[in-house]
Parts: C-alpha cells; structure tokens; sequence
C-alpha cells in the first residue's frame, strides 16, 4: 500500500513525541502555573510539554518530505519474553521468594534465544540462583526472602 | 605549592587499604564487563550502582570511576582480538588493531594500547588536578542563570555530539528533562505526574531509567543478532614492544592525548569522541598513512591514548562544575546525590578528600589496568568467549535483583521493563538514550536554577543574556547548533559516526 509517509522512522518518533508533550501539558494543566517570577509546579514542565509536542509536529512534517529508511522488524516474541521474564521476577520476589524469581527470569528469558537448550539453561538457573542467595542474602544481608509466603515459608 | 598538599591528601585518602581494593574491584570488574559481549559500561554501573551505596562515599566513586576506564580498557581488547569493539570508543582501534592480530601482531596491539592507554591517563590526571580548582574557583562565582546556562550548553552539546537526527536527539533530551520532573515538586509540595501511586512521589529513580534503556533494551536488541564470536587465537604471546616500535608510538600517542585531554573537557564530548578525532587526524599526518588500515601500529597508539585521556578529562566538567559530559557522568552524578553530595564546585572545597582521592585513585587504576591486563590476558581471552545467550539472562537477573533492592519495591522492577520496552522502541526508531539520560539527570537542577534566576530578576528572562558568562555560554549553545546545522558540516557528521562500516 502507498503511504505518503517517506520516513517512517521519523514519522513515529514524532508521534511518540508528540503524544508525550501533550500529556505533559494537560496533565500540567492541574498544577499551578505561577508567574515567572515565582514558578508554580507547573510551569515549567508546561513549557518542556510544548517544546516537546512542537518537535513531534515537526519530526512528523519532515517525515513526508525526506525519505528514510524502513523500520526494522519487531521481535515481538523477544520482547515479550524478556519483558515478561522481568515482571515475573517483580511479581514473585516479594511473596514467593528470591529463589523461584531467579528461576522464572532467567529461565523464561533464556528461552527467547534460537540458541537455547533445556539442560545447560537449568544448571546455570540453578547455579545463578545459588550464587545471589550466597551473595545477596547471606553476604549482603539483603532482606529480601528466599523462600516467600506462597510457597509455605 | 597548593596542588602537592591536595595530591599529597589524595595519596592519604587513596592509599588505603579499603580504598584500593575498591578501585582493584572496579577496574577488575570494568575490564571484565568490556571484554563481556554485550554490556555496556553504562548498563554496568547502574547494575552496581546499588551495591556501592552501602559504601562510603569516596569508596564508591572510586570503584565507579574505574568500572568506567576498566570498561574502556576492555573494549579495546575486544575490539583487538575479535574485531568487535566492546565500546562505542573503541571502534576505531579495531581497524588496525584486528589487522595486526591477523598479522599475529596481537600482543603488541595489547600493549600499544596498555601503555598508550597508561601514559594519557597520567597526563589527564595530572591536567585534572592542575585545571579543576581554577575552573570550580569560576564556578563558586556562578549564580542560577550561570546555571542554567551551562546546562543549556551541556545538554546541546551532548545533543550535537549524538548520532543521528539533532531534532530527534533534542527531543529526547526534553522528554527526559520532563521524566526527572516526575515526583514531588520541592518548592510547592505538589505531586506532579505521580497519577496518584506513592511509589512515584519521590521521583523514578535514575538507576531504574539506565538499567531500562541501557540493560534490558540493549539485551532485546542484541537477541536479533546474536552472532557466536570467533577468536584468531588460542594463546596471545609476543607483549612486548620492540624499540623501533616505541619509537612509532611517540608521536601518536602524545597526539592522542593532548586531543583526547582537549576533547574530553567539552560537555557532550569524552572518550567516543577523542578516538574518532585523533584517529582522523593520525591517518593525516602520520608517516606511514598508506599502512592505516593494514595493521598500523600508530592506528592503535593514537586513539586508544585519546579515548584514555577523554575519560579522564571528563571528569573535570562533572567534578567542579556538577554537569555530565556523557552518561557515565551523568550516573555518577546521581550516585553522588544518593551519597548526599551536592555536585558543584563547592564539593572540592567542602570534601577536599573525596575530590582528591579520587583524581589519586584514577592514576592508580591505570596502573592496575596495565600491571594487571597484561598477564591477565588469558582470563579476558576465555570471558570473551562466554557465549551471549548463556550470559544475558544472568544480566537480566542482577539487573532486576539491582533494581528491587533499591526501595525494596516490586513497582520498580515492573517500571524498569517498561523502561526496558521503550529503549527497544527507540533503537527501532534510531532514538539515542544517552541525550534522554543527561536530561532525566539534570531536569530537577534546571528547573531549580531556572526558577532562582527569574525570581531574583524580579521575572526579567533578560538575565540570561544581560549577565556576561551566561550569555557567552548560551552563545556558544547557539553556535553549536547552528554549525552543526550548516549541511556541509552535516555531512561530515554523517561520515565520522560511519567510519566503522
């Protein structure tokens, strides 16, 4: 399909921009302004907020006129995995513990390599999660529990 | 003399037991992340970040400080053995340095690099201890618009120096200006872009926007490419440097520093920017031109000196004036402001150990670099071997770990995946994090300095360019961008940050 849109690259950092400035400035709206002279909240991120959407104006302008290079493609499976890798870990510390976090992370996120295999992948889950109960808990004296709640503990 | 009493208290502070064994631990550690596929310096020390605010706070900078001429220093061997360099300023020393490991030349490529590295970073650290009091005695006279002056011009230069679009870079660094905002306003007390959680009153914490952008937006990238490295050899022997080849390194290698010591002073400049220069430059005058390319050794002595020494200087900016000149200042701004120092030319009088222990701690990490690199070099040979996909989920983990041990906070750890999904974002986009992170550092302070300026010019925004420094610096911002504006110097823009393909 023919787009007018000749710099694609362009054309969505201008939106990212823009729709970042814009919220900025009405988020903005509910703090006091002020006066120069004595800045409330919300004056100067208003002003960031404007310049910000100005410059996504003008990055989506420009992306009808110069031409650039395509977007590459997103890994959407990679980007999943390790995002979902790293929230797991987040969601279980606290209650399940250090141990089974540093397996989920590390296991679903090896998983996201064309290169991963099931048993080495184990040991060095294994292993990692040895070493930062060693090294976190016991030797830092992080208080962070190895085994949580959830699991009985 | 002054400076041999300062020296004299920062041999006191550095020569400590604990003291060293810091800075052995951070250029061990910044010479074996460099050699790592994979992992930035940046990503690095926001990872260790948390680990080093239980120290005090001279230990901490130190160690940081040499994770970052470690990281440098690991980068080049990499970029030397395998012809991937670990750091954006070792690029160029893999042209000649890889042709000369071909050429079974890979040991003296080692030391060129060692001993160039070694003599720029003495030099820089002798301009360092000569160059900041003078400069932050200047700074102790700056008021607010001075203030925000400079920081204009520092967050232009870093803009300038970025690669790709300068609309787009000026972009990020307001969107990371507006990020540091976040948080409860000091002046009124009003939570500001909070969206009512209590986990965002204090702010979002820089370490969780690095580790983000820098770490885990990093890793979901390289998963796209993870190509298995392959080395030339086994074994590197052959370390030492004949006396003809001393004699070709002379000249570059002083070259390399007094470029790299010039460039590493300027904000937005340091140690990417010295080895691109001085490389140029090398090829230009040197005798032995034609060689470039083909295994010169001069190709490695000169850039490799000039990265050193651009490290080096980088600090001068950061540590008198209390403005990042690249990320890695940026962060060791933040960890300062953790360890309850106020950066700004007030620290050399008011912690006059910390500022020069650390200059003292910086020559003898250099010396560690080379005294331990170079029989070392079979442990670097094995790291740089460790295969990406069985090392990146263990960053991952200490990335996270890292993360929640800040507050103890799950919320942290979700917002630095989404941190995470943005950077990947903008690599798609050819957006650069670096110019969003020197923003996310210093919005508080602009805005701080912004809002003292016009309440003291009773709201006259003229003082900015009324008051002779702040107008000289502004001024300055304004040249730079014009120039780099004008379309022939673009193009040569263009070609220097492509000189690597």
């Amino acid at each position: 399909m023919p787009t007018p849109i000749r710099h694609p690259k362009d054309f969505w950092t201008g939106i990212i921009f823009l729709i970042f400035g814009l919220a900025a400035v009405f988020i903005g709206q509910d703090y006091q302004m002020g006066t120069a002279g004595r800045m409330g909240p919300g004056y100067f991120p208003t002003i960031l907020g404007g310049l910000l959407a100005l410059i996504g104006v003008i990055a989506m302008i420009r992306s009808f006129v110069r031409p650039g290079e395509a977007i590459g493609r997103f890994y959407l499976k990679n980007l999943a995995l390790i995002s979902v890798a790293v929230l797991l870990f987040g969601f279980l510390m606290r209650d399940a513990g250090l141990l089974p976090a540093v397996l989920a992370v590390v296991l679903i996120s090896a998983y996201a390599s064309p290169k991963f295999s099931w048993l080495p992948t184990l040991l060095i889950a294994i292993g990692l999660a040895v070493f930062s109960i060693v090294v976190f808990v016991k030797l830092l004296g992080l208080p962070m529990p190895i085994l949580g709640p959830w699991l009985g503990f | 003399m002054d400076i041999f009493a300062n020296l004299a208290l920062g041999l006191d502070t550095a020569f400590t037991l604990t003291n060293l064994m810091y800075c052995l631990i951070g250029v061990f550690v910044g010479t074996a992340v460099g050699v790592l596929p994979g992992l930035g310096p940046v990503a690095t020390i926001a990872m260790l970040l948390p680990a080093t605010f239980g120290l005090p706070p001279i230990s901490a900078l130190i160690m940081l400080a040499g994770i970052y001429y470690g990281a440098q220093y690991g980068g080049s061997t990499t970029a030397i053995l395998v012809n991937l360099p670990g750091e954006s300023s070792s690029v160029v020393t893999a042209i000649d340095g890889y042709q000369m490991a071909r050429q079974g030349h890979a040991g003296k490529a080692l030391a060129t690099a060692a001993i160039g590295s070694f003599f720029a970073g003495t030099v820089a650290t002798v301009l360092l201890a000569l160059f900041a009091p003078p400069l932050a005695d200047v700074a102790l006279k700056f008021g607010p618009a001075e203030y925000f002056s400079l920081m204009v011009l520092g967050l232009v230069a870093s803009v300038v120096l970025a690669s790709g679009s300068l609309l787009n870079a000026i972009g990020m660094v307001i969107l990371g200006l507006l990020l540091g905002l976040v948080g409860t306003d000091v002046n009124s007390g009003a939570a500001r872009y909070t969206f009512d959680m209590p986990q965002l009153a204090d702010g979002i914490n820089f370490v969780i926007v690095a580790m983000g952008m820098f770490g885990i937006g990093e890793i979901i990238r390289n998963l796209e490419h993870d190509e298995s490295r392959s080395l030339l050899m086994k074994k590197v022997s052959g370390l030492m440097l004949s006396k003809d080849d001393f004699k070709r390194i002379i000249a570059p290698v002083l070259r390399g520093t007094i470029l790299g010591s010039a460039l590493g002073i300027l904000p937005g400049g340091g140690a990417m920017l010295a080895s691109f220069a001085s490389y140029s430059i090398e090829k230009k005058v040197s005798k032995n031109s034609a060689q470039f390319g083909k295994g010169a050794i001069e190709g490695v002595a000169a850039p490799e000196s000039a990265n050193n020494a651009g490290a080096q200087t980088s600090f001068i900016p950061m540590l008198t004036l209390g403005i990042p000149s690249n990320p890695v200042m940026a962060l060791m701004i933040g960890a300062m402001i953790i360890q309850g120092i106020q950066p700004g030319p007030a620290v050399m009088t008011e912690q006059p150990a910390l500022f020069w222990g650390l200059i003292v701690s910086m020559w003898i990490g250099n010396l560690f670099l080379v005294v331990l690199n170079l029989p070392m070099i079979g442990i670097w040979v094995k790291m740089i071997m460790v295969p990406y996909h069985r090392l990146y989920p263990a960053i991952l983990m200490f990335c996270a770990i890292g993360v929640f041990s800040l507050n103890n906070s799950e919320f942290d750890v979700y917002l630095m995946a989404l941190f995470g999904v943005f950077g990947y974002i903008c690599a798609k986009l050819d957006l650069e994090p670096a110019p969003m992170l020197l923003g996310f550092i210093i919005g508080p302070m602009m805005e701080e300095y912004l809002r003292r300026a016009l309440l003291l010019s009773h709201s006259d925004p003229m003082v900015f360019v009324t008051r002779p420094i702040s107008a000289t610096m502004l001024a300055l911002a304004a040249i730079a961008l014009a120039v780099v504006m004008s379309p022939t110097l673009r193009r040569k823009r263009e070609e220097a940050f492509h000189e690597d393909d």
